[in-house]
């Protein structure tokens, strides 16, 4: 492939043709805050934090769907830069419940990175009513707070790529957007097979891992990624260690490939931590029921196989 | 022994030295309690009441930090009369607390935030007037942020107790109390007596008083932590530089620091910029073009060639004794004992010294 | 120190001698006030009313030099009323009767003039620290840098001696040591008259020991000190010199003499992690590495051996340990180090107090020398039961002034010294935001009577001159200095004081009379 030579941050550097600002700017060391991109999955542009100020430009072009030219001179933190980023950050800020001291996300958060980096603080100039939604604790597995949301579409685009898989979408309009099942009902009443890829990709702490809730914090969190042998699919699992022990399984990010699901997280589960004592919940007609680990997984089989096999 | 108590901590049968706290004793024990004012190095209010326990026979729930372990006492540290306390008290806290974690600098570290969390508290469920105080930004290293003060007081009695200073206090101010210097001057007016030493920093169990070098750099759980030495004075303290992405962005205190526990000067504490300093050098230098001349970068083999080479041809045509080496107080001992070799062994002098005299 | 820094709140009787231990050693100072509201009693012995002198029970404001008088009329008071310590006078001393002739005429009223505070004030100090169950005396430069440096030693040496308060828990002569690493500097060797561990190179069989770890034949000459070869340079019988992390054009005395013999080098090597105005003069600077860069171990005052860990690479992508085992490489004689820990496992090796000290050791807290075996847990306090030349030797001192007195020409005393915010020459704090935040402009401390004299007020610019130069510095006017005298640090390059201060040295030690200058101060018009 071809080579463009163009510079950034006052520094020349010689990157693939084709390759957005965005990954010619990491691939130097810089980091460039972003919200919905995802590579492979998602460049809509849309969110704009990303924006970086390039010589000549009349507009701050997002940096992710902005590909690179020869010759370009990108600044990624210029004051123009900053102040468009704080502008963005304190529009979120201003509808976003301040929840930190308790929320799970804290600590692998967007946008309380962002926030912290670029010293965004509340009360912002943009003080106004806040969202209001409803909560969903309808299930066993994702907790979701639309309130918490910055409607990246992240979550949309996740589910989507599975095939079959597409129980998110955007809902309604302007200050009551939000991210909806069909019908916004409430998960359990969806299609939704909780392959939580989308609790995966959020940024932020609008959809978390239910199983995960009260147990510790990310910071507390130590994590070993295994892969799922349930299926050759591949799946990745993150298994999170507290002080030494197992806390719980979570899915990993698997962008567009690897479908992720249920059985797979719950069987790394049952294999991984020796001190789950609770049993799956499924979905029976509509209602979570407590099933044994041999029914959840329908591998009864399979199950005295490993038990066999960790004595 | 007559030394010895036996007690029932949750169940378990512990033996520990009479006269200590069940505090103590629990913590002894791996059983954590959460405390807002008791520090052991500090004298003990009993004032902020988030350790009560429960005592079997006891009427109220005492304050495990003040409370001496007797003979077969029975005690619960998380029953459900103290978690409800515990959630009781930090309503109220939070009630009066600004919900700022979201960019705190304290936060990851910060004990207001980690109680909540661990006792579930996601709101507080009282609405009442919020203490507002324009943030003190008067110090050039620390923020004093009044409105996040639990007035748990520990700033308070580190700086009287062991600073020996009495810059904060207690001050009254209408409805409410806040810690403030005298007056409610900033911190960083003179006339404060403040010596910028961050013991207050290091006590502080919340974000109401954090070093500003720090602010939007680094949050707790990014940095890893290096115990070191100080490089000022001689009393050598021990501290943990904070590093993050291979760049030094603060010192912490590190409590098993056998001179000076979580105490430092100034210096060590907020002295640390130089490190990174853009009149660093990063390459050696020869002057060219006689003594005069400019200095030119040149790369490290290239330099040592050259110093070495100098150095042998002005011992072999002067002899041992027009060879000086100047070594340093500050720099390591290992780098001191090299440079005793490179005198001695090397040169071949005893012309060795350094600024111990200065 | 032949105490630990944790056994100073347990003193009952803190003397403290030309020391501003608050602002020099503040961690130090952080016991001594725990001492002190433990009921201890706290005498400080300085010309200026520093911070810690307003916390003493007692402040002796003497005349800048007049550290002998003090010291010899205590021990004077101390022999006529026979309060010394007999027992350890008889089994661990020699020379009383020197002592007792050399003190005999320092009667206090002899001297209350230049100490500062009536005879009997002297005299309840004398009595106070003889008595007390633990004393403890507590020095710095105040002492050591006077032409009488030496004696002042030897006479703080006497009172402890003759008073038993020396190899005693909380009791000894503690100088408190400046920089980080002085210590450890003076214990590794870089001394021109021993090897490493205080092995007099005088004595045939150190120079036949070291001749034999190190395979290169070593002379029994004593080396020159910094003063000297600055001298030596001057003369141009120096010719080649290799500086690692000083700035001897800030720090030294008599900066323009300094400067000429820095330039009169055939060749100057400075290593350093700034272009410091030493450098400037070299002919080769080396990137040195901070403290954050590198593995090694400092020794701060109590002799506690420490580590310093790596915390960053280095910047230059060299520690200095790195560097000079090439440049000894490089020289031709191979010294190749996988760690700094290598390194000092050879120090330790050759230097008998280091014997029994590894990194393994030090993790957690640290070690304190004397440590000969690897059992042996460390030196809490120095001297128990015994000196280490055996009996301890009282040497009569006597009373001699200061090099160069104030006359009418220079009316002023100049004392030199630190400051809270900074160090040494500044080459750190200078470069760190918020201590030169706090303290960013130096200033020349004067008396309010002397100022009013000279029609100066406070934050005008000074003219201060000495025989040697003149610098101009903001004037700060308090009552901290008593009137005659004016002071100042050396922590600026913008006033650099060492261009006014003596040279003159200690005949013994060689330590400069930095605290002593005859100074004129004149109002710039
Ligand atoms: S859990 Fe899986 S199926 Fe359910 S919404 Fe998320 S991505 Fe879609
Ligand atoms: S729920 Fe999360 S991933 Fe989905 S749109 Fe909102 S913020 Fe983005
Ligand atoms: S989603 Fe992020 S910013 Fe919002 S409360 Fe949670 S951690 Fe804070
Ligand atoms: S920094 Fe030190 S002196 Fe200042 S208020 Fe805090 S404890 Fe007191
Ligand atoms: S500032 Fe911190 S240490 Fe001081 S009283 Fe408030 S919460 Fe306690
Ligand atoms: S002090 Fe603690 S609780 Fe308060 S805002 Fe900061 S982190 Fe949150
Ligand atoms: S990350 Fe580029 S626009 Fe959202
Ligand atoms: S910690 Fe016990 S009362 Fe505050």
């Amino acid at each position: 492939m071809a080579n463009v030579t163009l510079t950034i941050n006052g520094q020349k550097v010689t990157v693939p043709s084709g390759i957005m600002v965005l990954e010619a700017a990491e691939m130097c060391g810089y980091s460039v805050p972003t919200f919905c991109h995802e590579k492979d999955l998602t460049a809509p542009g849309a969110c704009r934090i990303c924006v970086v100020e390039i010589k000549g430009w009349r507009n701050l072009p997002p940096s992710c769907v902005t590909a690179v030219a020869k010759g370009m001179e990108v600044e990624t933190e210029s004051p123009k830069v900053i102040e468009a980023r704080k502008t963005i950050l304190e529009l979120m800020v201003a509808n976003h419940p301040l929840d930190c001291m308790t929320c799970e996300k804290s600590g692998s958060c967007k946008l309380q990175d962002y926030a912290y980096r670029y010293q965004v603080t509340s009360p912002t100039p943009y003080e106004g009513e806040k969202k209001q939604f409803a909560v969903d604790d309808s299930n066993p597995y994702i907790y979701r707070d639309p309130n918490k949301c910055i409607l990246c579409g992240k979550c949309v685009a996740i589910c989507k790529a599975v095939a079959d898989r597409n129980v998110i979408d955007y809902a309604f309009r302007g200050f009551n957007t939000k991210i909806a099942t069909f019908m916004d009902t409430e998960l359990k009443d969806s299609a939704c097979v909780y392959c939580n890829r989308c609790v995966s990709i959020c940024p932020v702490g609008a959809l978390s891992d239910r199983n995960m809730m009260g147990k510790g914090r990310t910071w507390d969190f130590t994590r070993e990624e295994v892969t799922c042998t349930f299926c050759d699919s591949g799946c990745k699992f993150d298994v999170n260690y507290k002080n030494g022990k197992v806390v719980g399984v979570t899915a990993k990010n698997p962008s567009a490939g690897r479908p992720l699901c249920l059985k797979g997280r719950l069987g790394t589960e049952f294999m991984k931590n020796a001190d789950r004592t609770d049993l799956p919940l499924i979905n029976k007609d509509g209602e979570f029921v407590e099933v044994s680990w041999e029914e959840a997984l329908g591998i009864a089989p399979i199950v005295e196989k490993i038990n066999a096999l960790k004595k | 022994m007559a030394d010895n108590v036996t007690l029932t901590i949750n169940g378990r049968k512990v033996t520990v030295q009479a006269g200590i706290t069940v505090l103590e004793a629990a913590q002894q024990n791996g059983i954590d309690i959460p405390t807002f004012c008791h520090d052991p190095e500090l004298s003990k209010p009993g004032a902020c009441r988030i350790c009560v326990v429960e005592i079997k026979g006891w009427r109220n729930l005492p304050p495990s930090c003040v409370t001496a372990v007797t003979e077969g006492m029975e005690v619960e540290t998380e029953s459900e009369a103290v978690v409800e306390a515990r959630r009781t008290i930090l309503d109220l806290l939070l009630a009066n607390h600004p919900q700022d974690c979201m960019t705190c600098q304290k936060f990851g570290d910060c004990r207001l935030a980690d109680y909540a969390y661990r006792y579930g508290l996601r709101k507080t469920t009282f609405i009442g007037e919020q203490t507002n105080v324009p943030v003190d930004e008067s110090s050039a290293v620390i923020t004093r942020d009044v409105n996040k003060c639990i007035l748990c007081g520990k700033c308070v009695r580190v700086c009287a107790e062991i600073v020996g200073r009495n810059v904060v206090d207690f001050v009254s101010r209408g409805f409410t109390t806040i810690v403030s210097p005298a007056l409610e001057m900033g911190l960083g007016e003179k006339e404060a007596g403040c010596v910028n030493c961050g013991s207050c920093v290091a006590v502080c169990p919340v974000g109401a008083l954090t070093e500003k070098n720090m602010q939007g750099i680094a949050r707790p759980w990014e940095v890893e932590k290096v115990k070191t030495t100080c490089p000022y004075c001689g009393c050598g303290c021990n501290f943990d530089l904070n590093v993050k992405d291979g760049k030094v962005v603060g010192v912490t205190s590190n409590p098993t620091s056998a001179v000076n526990g979580r105490h430092l000067c100034v210096k060590g504490r907020f002295g640390y910029d130089f490190i990174h300093s853009s009149d660093r050098l990063t390459l050696p230098l020869i002057k060219k073009g006689g003594k005069d001349g400019d200095f030119v970068e040149v790369s490290w083999d290239e330099a040592i060639r050259y110093v070495a080479s100098r150095l042998k041809e002005i011992k072999e045509e002067n002899g041992s004794e027009a060879m000086g080496i100047l070594s340093s107080a500050r720099c390591t001992n290992e780098e001191n004992y090299l440079m005793n070799k490179l005198a001695r062994v090397a040169l071949g002098t005893n012309n060795i010294d350094h600024c111990a005299r200065l | 120190m032949t105490n630990s820094i944790g056994e100073i709140s347990e003193c009952d009787y803190l003397f403290v001698i030309g020391s501003n231990t608050t602002e020099t050693h503040p961690i130090i100072s952080l016991q001594m006030r725990k001492a002190v509201s433990r009921g201890a009693k706290l005498v400080v012995v300085d010309p200026r009313k520093t911070e810690i002198a307003e916390l003493a029970d007692v402040h002796v404001p003497l005349r800048p030099g007049a550290n002998i008088p003090l010291l010899n009329t205590m021990c004077n008071v101390i022999i006529a009323e026979g309060l010394y310590d007999k027992e350890f006078v008889a089994n661990r001393t020699e020379g009383f009767e020197e002592l007792k002739l050399a003190v005999e005429n320092f009667t206090p009223e002899n001297y209350t003039g230049i100490i500062g505070v009536p005879a009997e004030t002297i005299r309840e100090i004398a009595r106070g620290y003889a008595k007390a169950g633990s004393a403890a005396i507590f020095y710095t430069m105040g002492i050591t840098q006077h032409t009488s440096g030496t004696n002042n030693v030897l006479a703080v040496a006497n009172l402890a001696m003759l008073t038993g308060q020396i190899g005693k828990p909380s009791s000894g002569v503690n100088p408190l040591r400046g920089q980080n690493n002085v210590q450890g500097a003076c214990d590794m060797g870089a001394l021109p008259n021993v090897f490493p561990g205080y092995q007099g190179v005088a004595v045939p069989e150190n120079v036949e020991k070291f001749t034999k770890a190190w395979g290169v034949p070593q002379s029994a000459k004593a080396g020159l000190t910094v003063g000297e070869m600055m001298d030596a340079a001057h003369h141009g019988d120096m010719k080649a010199m290799y500086i690692l992390g000083e700035n001897p054009m800030l720090s030294d005395p008599d900066i323009t003499h300094v400067q000429q013999a820095l330039e009169n080098l055939e060749f100057l090597v400075v290593q350093d992690i700034f272009l410091t105005e030493t450098a400037m003069l070299a002919d080769v600077v080396l990137p040195g590495a901070s403290f954050a860069e590198k593995d090694g171990t400092f020794s701060n005052t109590e002799r506690r051996v420490q580590r310093v860990r790596k915390a960053i690479e280095p910047l230059a992508g060299k520690a200095d340990w790195e560097v000079i085992s090439e440049v000894l490489t490089a020289l031709g004689y191979p010294h190749e180090y996988g760690s700094a820990s290598e390194i000092f496992d050879e120090a330790a090796r050759v230097t008998p107090q280091y014997a029994g000290i590894s990194y393994a050791r030090l993790e957690e807290k640290g070690l304190q020398w004397p440590c000969p075996n690897t059992e042996h847990p460390g030196t809490i306090y120095l001297h128990d039961g015994k000196f280490s030349r055996g009996l301890g030797k009282f040497t009569g001192v006597d009373f001699e002034p200061p090099a160069e007195l104030p006359d009418e020409e220079y009316p002023f005393v100049l004392n030199t010294g630190r400051r809270l915010y900074h160090y040494h020459t500044g080459t750190m704090t200078r470069r760190t935001k918020g201590l030169n935040t706090i303290y960013s402009e130096e200033s020349i401390e004067i008396n309010p009577a002397d100022a009013c004299k000279l029609g100066i007020s406070d934050g005008e610019l000074v003219k201060v001159s000495s025989r040697r130069g003149s610098i101009s510095v903001k004037a700060q006017v308090t009552d901290m200095i008593q009137q005659g005298m004016v002071f100042t640090s050396f922590h600026f390059a913008e006033a650099p004081v060492n261009f006014l201060t003596n040279s003159a040295r200690d005949s013994i030690c060689k330590i400069p009379e930095l605290k002593v200058a005859a100074v004129k101060v004149e109002k710039v018009s």
